[in-house]
């Protein structure tokens, strides 16, 4: 295996739970709702997907797990929020607050063991083509899921009634009521899928990752996926470019260290965040009219019945 | 964040017991700042085990209370404070980065007795306490000369900081007494604990053709990713072999409870002094796990080094230290390097072919 191939598979894996989360918070803030929980959905995701494996011995259990985990998680937040029109930032940072909390309790019996990781696909043939086919055919299956649940959700957004009428309930969700939608069961549903993504991509860190959960073993991935929805401008195609782009600075500066080039480790460590925004501030100027925020983000929605 | 909350409820707990039960006023209450969360399996989780070796010893005379997942910088006296403010009388605050904010609590707190883990600040009324870890490094080291195919060794730092590069230094002066022309590659994940990171760390030193990875970082992230791809690896803080059955060689582990025993006792008698207390091999403070995974002849040698070292016969640090720039570093400790000059480390060793960064 060459250098450069082992850096491009490192880079799809780094990549794939930021991608995963941050596809299910686009979703949801398109819908007009801020869940600033995403960290706290993803560690619950992690310990409940960690669990579910380690029980059964699937992966496909324990990502489900995750994913369920992620959304009972979210409903939470949906009953404060949508029910009971609670400010959405306080909300979610509680949510993320109580999911460290709550991963903790629940992964308490897991810490110290361990499972196998999730197997790479292997297509005869085709996984064996030099170069593309181990990174196009051969890792593990949540990498290629990540980007067909990108691609559908950039179906279901632009190319969908349900889509236009999601991005509606965000963009105004006065005219969104009047013309007869249920706004807040639209934006419930949200969400939850939302949270499901976050569950998932917190299931991938120990199922696919590092296969042992530990605490705290998200470390900051879920507030990163919420700068890349803003760094997309809301867009699924820029998600993707955004999220490949924050992984491959994470593992080349790792790379660049080994390789002792001399540049400080501490800017290098830097460098992911430095490209947010650099590329932030150069999207925001290209701009042509208009914030690309979803209007409604974040305000909360009582029907005047 | 979730920090907070502990704090919250430890202090309301400790508000609640001073006001229904007069038995807790009788109880001495030793309080813990942790780093990671106990389960980190690493450093923290070592000093969650000697909490609770002291809560065996004593029993009902003291009261222990932790505050786990405390980052490092001003957060953290907050958090030191609080402590002090609930009525602890006996603080350990365990980590580098709570030096300072252990400094500044403790001249606020004349009365409460502060134990800071390796930092090199005392007051009369602050301790430091550290382990000799780079006797550890220099068993490694060897080891890792006589293990490795490709002669390039793999090591995942954190922090620039004197206690890690001390480490990488004893690591290559213990190599180099097996293979003069070692190579290492370092990589600093400047994070004491991201699995991800640790993990992607040593992926890229493998990647680069190193074939025994090392760390300076605190989870079983780097000895799992070792043990996926066939490498060799050394644990970090705690025992890791369960993450790499086939791959640990030995892990440097910290045995802090001897220490807490006889330091509670102390407080327990009227005798607790501000002091210095720098445990290797010799006292057990740092204690290596079993050497697995390697021929008879590499275990015999790391078991008569360590042998050596315990019995004060070698050195790691035994003069001529040589710089990187070639230079001989004065020697103040008579024919090794003192203490000091170890503690205050912030130059790489000679064969080393990298520059510590920021400087």
């Amino acid at each position: 295996m060459g250098l450069l191939e082992a850096i491009i598979l490192a880079v799809l894996a780094a990549s794939t739970p930021l991608l995963i989360a941050a596809t299910g918070e686009l979703v949801t803030e398109r819908a007009g709702v801020l869940n600033l929980g995403v960290e706290g959905m993803m560690i619950v995701g992690a310990a409940c997907g960690f669990g579910g494996a380690w029980l059964t011995g699937s992966t496909i259990i324990g990502a489900l797990c995750g994913m369920v985990a992620g959304t009972l998680l979210s409903l939470i937040f949906a009953m404060m929020t949508l029910g009971l029109a609670v400010n959405q930032v306080a909300t979610g940072l509680a949510l993320t607050i109580l999911g460290i909390g709550l991963s903790g309790l629940i992964g308490a019996r897991f810490v110290g063991e361990k499972i196998t990781t999730a197997p790479h696909l292997y297509i005869p043939g085709l996984t064996d083509i030099p170069l593309a086919g181990r990174i196009l055919f051969g890792e593990d299956a949540f990498v290629y899921l990540s980007l067909a649940l990108v691609i559908g959700v950039w179906l279901f957004l632009y190319r969908t009634r349900a889509g236009l009428v999601l991005r509606a309930c965000g963009d105004n969700h006065v005219s969104a009521h009047a013309l007869g939608y249920p706004v807040l069961r639209i934006r419930m549903f949200a969400v939850m899928f939302g949270g499901a993504c976050a569950g998932l991509a917190g299931a991938y860190l120990p199922l696919a990752y590092t296969p042992f959960f530990i605490p705290g073993m998200t470390a900051g991935r879920g507030w990163i996926a919420l700068a890349l929805v803003v760094f997309s401008s809301w867009r699924p195609a820029r998600l993707v470019v955004g999220a490949y782009l924050f992984g491959a600075v994470t593992i080349l500066q790792l790379h660049a260290q080994g390789a002792g080039l001399g540049i400080p480790s501490q800017f290098m460590s830097a460098l992911p965040y430095l490209a947010t925004v650099i590329v932030l501030v150069l999207i925001s100027r290209a701009r042509t009219g208009g914030s690309t925020a979803p209007a409604a983000l974040g305000t909360v929605f009582v029907p005047d019945r | 964040m979730r920090k907070i909350l502990i704090a919250t409820m430890a202090v309301m707990l400790t508000a609640g017991a001073s006001l229904f039960g007069a038995s807790a006023a009788d109880k001495l209450k030793v309080g813990f700042i942790y780093l990671g969360p106990i389960g980190d399996l690493g450093w923290t989780y070592q000093h969650e085990l000697a909490r609770q070796a002291l809560v065996k010893e004593f029993g009902d005379k003291i009261e222990t209370t932790y505050l786990e997942n405390v980052s490092e910088g001003p957060d953290s006296e907050r958090s030191i404070e609080q402590l002090a403010r609930a009525g602890n009388k006996l603080i350990f605050t365990t980590s580098f980065g709570y030096m300072e904010p252990t400094l500044k609590v403790a001249k606020k707190y004349p009365n409460v007795h502060f134990e800071h883990a390796t930092g090199y600040k005392r007051d009369k009324n602050m301790s430091t306490y550290s382990g000799r870890f780079y006797e550890g490094r220099y068993i490694q080291g060897i080891i890792a000369a006589k293990m490795t195919k490709a002669g390039v060794l793999g090591y995942i730092g954190s922090f620039p900081i004197p206690e890690v590069i001390s480490g990488i230094n004893a690591t290559i002066l213990g190599a180099q007494t097996i293979n003069p022309n070692i190579k290492v590659k370092i990589i600093w994940a400047n994070s004491w604990f991201d699995p991800g990171k640790e993990a992607d760390a040593a992926k890229a030193l493998l990647d680069q053709g190193a074939d025994v990875i090392m760390q300076h970082t605190d989870s079983p992230a780097a000895m799992q990713v070792a043990s996926e791809r066939g490498k060799l690896a050394f644990g970090q803080d705690s025992e890791m072999i369960k993450f790499g059955p086939k791959s640990q060689l030995t892990s440097i582990m910290d045995n802090w409870a001897p220490y807490y025993i006889a330091r509670v006792k102390a407080e327990l008698d009227g005798t607790w002094k501000s002091e210095d207390d720098w445990g290797g091999l010799k006292s057990k403070m740092v204690v290596m796990a079993p050497y697995t995974n390697m021929p008879d002849d590499v275990k015999k040698l790391a078991m008569d080094t360590e042998a050596a070292i315990t019995e004060g016969k070698l050195f790691p640090f035994k003069c001529p230290v040589v710089g990187q720039d070639g230079k001989e570093v004065e020697c103040k400790g008579g024919d090794h390097l003192a203490d000091g000059q170890i503690l205050g480390m912030n130059f790489y060793v000679k064969g080393i072919d990298d520059k510590i960064p920021g400087k």
